[in-house]
This record gives structure tokens, C-alpha cells and sequence, in this order.
């Protein structure tokens, strides 16, 4: 089937410049992403000589100014990078996967359950035992979530029934989360469980960051790795198969890696909503609406959007201190009404 | 150099969908597999693209079994265009036609030169050259299944299997898209398409295979297979035959055997 080519292509459809595009966005936005780690570790409430405090940190001297940086500044700026890289990427995983744009990390039921598993240690009083007993608790919801997840789709489920039992979890690791709210001995105890589900970076030391990053960059990898048989899904699953594409491995690794790393994001810093919807919207009018060429920019644009939401809460300065998932939600939600609208009509 | 069902039986949730097929396919020929509504066409061909796990009998590929060939391999050698397939997102045409080359890539590297080479050589047959930085939404129906088939002649596979590649499309597109088809297995692929014109089906095939109720019930060159008894029985068609002024000869499905006339029932529809 090797026919003679009939008309040369001619030099203006030759070569997409695509490539060069996608490399010079991903360029931008990790350096933006450097930029925004930076300008976190330096910006906080109180005036603070970083420099210095970075000097103290390298000869070992255990300043004040150094165990600032070291156990709040750091965390809390490495914590944003990390958790919105994951929003991202999976906002851009799920929406390639599932061929729908309003599809969300949040889609298959994972965050639902790493929320319930936070809270239920809450609630059993752990959290005050010791620090790492919350995220803890969220992983190990995820980790159910994604149990529950990876046996149907190896199972051979079809994509809407992954979305159906994704709804189906959502709902009840909500109604549980309520119901634990519903049953909290103390209000005041009710009150930070409500708190920590608005989700924020505050307070967050570097064991945080060693819990979650290397589940993270598993989870990372994992959904990063499914990039081409993305690219084949947009023509059904039908014709992806003839593509030589593995269903059921794409369905789990997107299942597992999407638990990794939003599970984990979730467990370390609560619930941060609307990046991962609204980052790949922004990321395709960059890099083309290929869904393999959306997931990194898309990754690297949460990490930027998270950095600079986690900023302007310091910024603004209110007290208490605005939530991280309250100020995401509040520029989120007017976007996807304006995208509600635009599409209406046409395809969505 | 064949691709060949040995005594095939499907089920589908416990209904037996094909039984006791036994076809073995060439390359170089445009077999047209025809047959009414529910015989099983589709089902055949994601037997022969290996979607579909017969129950009993085997499938192979130049002797070797499909089911233990490489998804890669299989993928290489066996291109498939199913109908309904549209475009999730809004790609551009040289993106759709781009990932015919999928199978022959390596994880995470880009289009190599001689994809490059074999996405222009499917834009240029298919004449969408014009298109490629047109998003799939945009494009009308004939635009869009020239871009599907490209992609998978971007393939460049022993052989194509396509799903009812000329419904919906008006009749200079359906011409159109028979003579690729016909051009695709004139280069030494083995092309099967599930037809539902019967007409075109005559006219551009080399062979037909009509399946009825899961069964293969004639198979051989268009006047061979295509009888007037066998149209009665499968189709319940009879047929008008003829030349055309070229010479070739056509079969066109005319009427229903055994209703005679469309006669008036006698209800008055109030006006």
C-alpha cells in the first residue's frame, strides 16, 4: 500500500509548527511555575529576610528565620506546585478520557473519598495524635475509591459506567462527610472539618510534601504515559483498539494515577475546586485541542494558577485568612458560566 | 497473504450473532459485505479487526492466529474505520490524519519523517490536503469521512476494514469514496466494507459476501453472488439489470418481491 506520493504535499501544509508552539508554552509556563515557587517562599504576613534565612539553612544554624522558611515558607510554596500540577493534569486527563470538557479531577468520585477519609480521622479524633494522621486518612479514602474504581474497569465497564459509579461515590462519600458533620459531638470540631474542606496551604510542614510527592509523581506518571492513546480515544474506542491501544490498561492507569495524585493533593491540602476544570479550557487555544498535547501545559498551568491563588490569599491579608478552595471556586465558577454559554448551541 | 474466519461462531450475551462462517479474504481486492439490517456485517468485520473474541473456530493472518499476534503488529497490518466515529475534540484535520500513524510509533516520541511521509501520501489520495489545518467541526460530512479515511489509509495496513463508509454521504461523495476504496485495494490492500447499497456494491467490488440471520449465505463476483433468487430471499428486493453506457453492469434494487403494487389502503388522510 505504498503508492507513489500523487502531488507532493505543498510547503505551507507540510509541517505543523505545533511542536515548536507546544515546547515554547511548556517553556513559559515552567518558568512561570519557577517564577511563583520563588515569589511564595518570599512573600508572607510577616517582613522576612529570605536570603538570610536560606543562608542560616545551608551553614546549618537553627535561626528562627531559617526554621521559618524551612518549616512553613517551603512547604507551603513546593505544596502549591505540587497539588496544582496535579489539578491540572487531571482536569486534562479526565476530559480527554472521558471526551467532555466539563469533566473534573473531582469526576470519578476520588476527592469525594479522600475528603470522607480526612474527615473521618478527624472525627475519630486522631488528627490530634499526630500530624500526618489527615492526609493519612484522605489517601487511604482515595485508595478505596480507586480500589472500588479499578475493579470495575477491569472489569471492562464502559466509559459511562465509569462516570455513573464516579457519581454514585461522589454522592455517598458526600452524604457520609455530612453525616459525620451531622454527628460531631462538638461544633467546634464540625466547624474545622468545614474549614479544612475549603481547602488551603497554610500550615503545612515539609512531611507533607515527603508524603505526598512521590504518590504524586507515580500518579503523574501514570496518567502522562496514556498522552497518544488520548489522542486515539477522540476517535471512540472502537478505533483507538485498532490503533493498537490497550483499553482496559489506559482505563486503570488514568484511574490510579488520577487517585495518586489528586487522593493525595486532596489529603494535604483539602478540597481546591474548579483548577483542574478550568486550566485545559485556557491550555487549547495554546497548544491545539489534542488531548495528549494538553495534559502537561495543562499541569504546569495549575501549578501556576494554585501559586498565585495561594499569593493573592496572603496578599489580601483578610482574618481569617481567605480559603485557598474558596478564592479558586470564586474565579472558577464565573469562567465556566461564560463557557456554558459560549457553547451553547454549539458542540460542546 | 490472507485473512482468513476457520468455522466462526460469535455470541453476544448469550445470542448467537454469527455461526458457522468460513471465508478466507485477499489482499489486492474490494470485497463488499453486504446483507439486511441485524445479519451481522459489523460484527464480522470487529471479528476480522479482532474487537470481538470468536466463541468457537479461529481467525488468521496469513496463517497465524490473530489472538496471538502483538496488538502493535495487528495494529500495523489491520487497519479499521468504523461508522459513527467521529472527532471528540476539535483537532485539525492533519492531527486526525496523524494518528493513523500511532502503531508505528514509539511511546512519547513525535511523528518521525516517514510518518510525516505516509500522513501526505493519505492527505494527498484522499484530497484533503487543502483541509489540514481545518478543525474537525468545522468540515461538512464528505469533508469529514475523506479525513476519517485518510486517517486510516495513514496507516498504510495490509489491509482496511471499513464500517458502512458511505452512508450519509450525498451521491458524487459516495462515488467518491467507493473509488478510494477501490484505489486502496488496487495498491495491494486487502479492503472489506460493509455496504448497505447495493447498487455501489455491485458496481465497485470485485467480490461480495452476503451474510443473512449470521450466516454467509453467497459469495463470489457481483452477478455471481447477487442473484435474483438470492436477492428475493435475504433482501426481499427484486431487481432491474442492465448496462450502463460504459459497459459496466449494474443491479439496481427496484422493488419489493411479493408486494406487487403500492396500492391505496383505502384511509383518507383529512386535508
Amino acid at each position: 500500500m505504498n503508492a507513489p506520493v500523487r502531488a507532493i504535499a505543498d510547503p505551507i501544509s507540510r509541517r505543523p509548527d505545533t511542536p515548536r508552539v507546544h515546547r515554547a508554552v511548556v517553556a513559559v509556563l515552567g518558568v512561570a511555575v519557577l517564577a511563583l515557587t520563588f515569589a511564595s517562599v518570599a512573600i508572607g504576613y510577616a517582613p522576612f529576610d529570605v536570603p538570610a534565612a536560606f543562608a542560616d539553612i545551608v551553614a546549618g544554624r537553627t535561626t528562627l528565620p531559617a526554621m521559618v522558611l524551612w518549616e512553613l515558607r517551603i512547604p507551603r510554596a513546593l505544596l502549591g506546585g505540587l497539588v496544582g500540577f496535579s489539578l491540572g493534569l487531571t482536569g486534562a486527563a479526565m476530559q480527554g478520557y472521558l471526551r467532555n470538557p466539563l469533566a473534573d479531577p473531582g469526576v470519578l468520585g476520588i476527592s469525594s473519598a479522600a475528603a470522607l477519609g480526612a474527615v473521618l480521622v478527624f472525627y475519630g479524633g486522631l488528627s490530634a495524635g499526630f500530624s500526618l494522621a489527615l492526609p493519612l486518612g484522605g489517601i487511604a479514602g482515595a485508595g478505596v475509591a480507586a480500589l472500588l474504581l479499578n475493579a470495575l474497569a477491569a472489569r471492562g465497564t464502559s466509559t459511562l459506567g465509569l462516570i455513573l459509579a464516579g457519581v454514585a461515590l461522589s454522592s455517598l462519600a458526600g452524604a457520609l462527610t455530612a453525616l459525620a458533620l451531622n454527628l460531631s459531638p462538638n461544633p467546634y470540631a464540625a466547624l474545622e472539618i468545614v474549614f479544612w474542606l475549603m481547602g488551603s496551604l497554610s500550615d503545612r510542614s515539609m512531611d507533607h510534601v515527603l508524603l505526598c510527592l512521590p504518590l504524586m509523581v507515580l500518579g503523574w506518571g501514570l496518567m502522562l504515559s496514556t498522552g497518544s492513546a488520548l489522542d486515539a480515544l477522540t476517535l471512540g474506542e472502537d478505533t483507538a483498539a485498532s490503533l493498537g491501544v490497550n483499553l482496559v490498561s489506559v482505563r486503570l492507569r488514568l484511574v490510579t494515577g488520577a487517585a495518586l495524585a489528586v487522593g493525595s493533593g486532596v489529603a494535604v491540602s483539602g478540597a481546591i475546586g474548579f483548577v483542574g476544570l478550568v486550566v485545559p479550557h485556557l491550555m487549547r487555544p495554546l497548544v491545539g485541542a489534542r488531548p495528549g498535547a494538553v495534559l502537561l501545559p495543562s499541569g504546569l498551568a495549575g501549578a501556576v494558577l494554585v501559586l498565585a491563588a495561594d499569593i493573592g490569599v496572603r496578599l489580601l491579608a483578610t482574618r481569617p485568612e481567605l480559603k485557598l478552595g474558596v478564592v479558586t471556586a470564586l474565579v472558577g465558577a464565573p469562567f465556566l458560566i461564560v463557557l456554558l454559554l459560549r457553547n451553547r448551541g454549539g458542540r460542546a | 497473504m490472507s485473512l482468513a474466519l476457520h468455522e466462526v461462531r460469535v455470541t453476544l450475551g448469550g445470542r448467537t450473532i454469527l455461526s458457522d462462517i468460513h471465508l478466507t479474504l485477499e489482499r489486492g481486492r474490494l470485497i463488499g459485505l453486504v446483507g439486511p439490517n441485524g445479519a451481522g456485517k459489523t460484527s464480522l468485520l470487529r471479528v476480522l479487526a479482532a474487537l470481538v473474541a470468536p466463541a468457537r473456530g479461529r481467525v488468521t493472518l496469513d496463517g497465524r492466529a490473530l489472538a496471538d499476534l502483538h496488538r502493535d503488529e495487528r495494529a500495523r497490518r489491520i487497519a479499521a474505520l468504523f461508522q459513527g466515529a467521529g472527532v471528540g475534540w476539535p483537532m485539525t484535520v492533519r492531527e486526525v490524519v496523524a494518528l493513523g500513524r500511532l502503531p508505528h510509533r514509539h511511546a512519547f516520541a513525535g511523528l518521525s519523517d516517514a510518518d510525516q511521509a505516509a500522513v501526505a501520501r493519505a492527505m494527498a489520495r484522499t484530497d484533503v490536503g487543502h483541509l489540514a489545518g481545518r478543525t474537525e467541526p468545522t468540515l461538512s460530512s464528505g469533508e469529514r469521512m475523506r479525513a476519517l479515511l485518510a486517517r486510516a489509509l495513514a496507516v498504510e495496513a495490509e489491509w482496511l476494514l471499513a464500517d458502512e463508509p458511505v452512508t450519509a454521504l450525498d451521491p458524487a461523495h459516495q462515488l467518491d469514496a467507493m473509488a478510494m476504496l477501490r484505489a486502496a485495494s488496487r495498491d495491494g490492500a486487502g479492503v472489506v466494507a460493509v455496504l448497505h447499497d447495493l447498487a455501489l456494491a455491485a458496481r465497485f467490488c470485485d467480490r461480495i459476501v452476503v451474510l443473512s440471520g449470521g450466516r454467509l449465505v453467497a459469495d463470489g463476483q457481483p452477478e455471481e453472488a447477487l442473484t435474483d433468487s438470492l436477492l428475493a430471499r435475504v433482501f426481499g428486493v427484486t431487481a432491474e439489470r442492465g448496462a450502463a453506457a460504459d459497459g459496466t453492469r449494474y443491479i439496481l434494487p427496484w422493488a419489493r418481491s411479493g408486494a406487487t403494487k403500492e396500492k391505496s389502503d383505502g384511509v383518507i388522510f383529512p386535508g
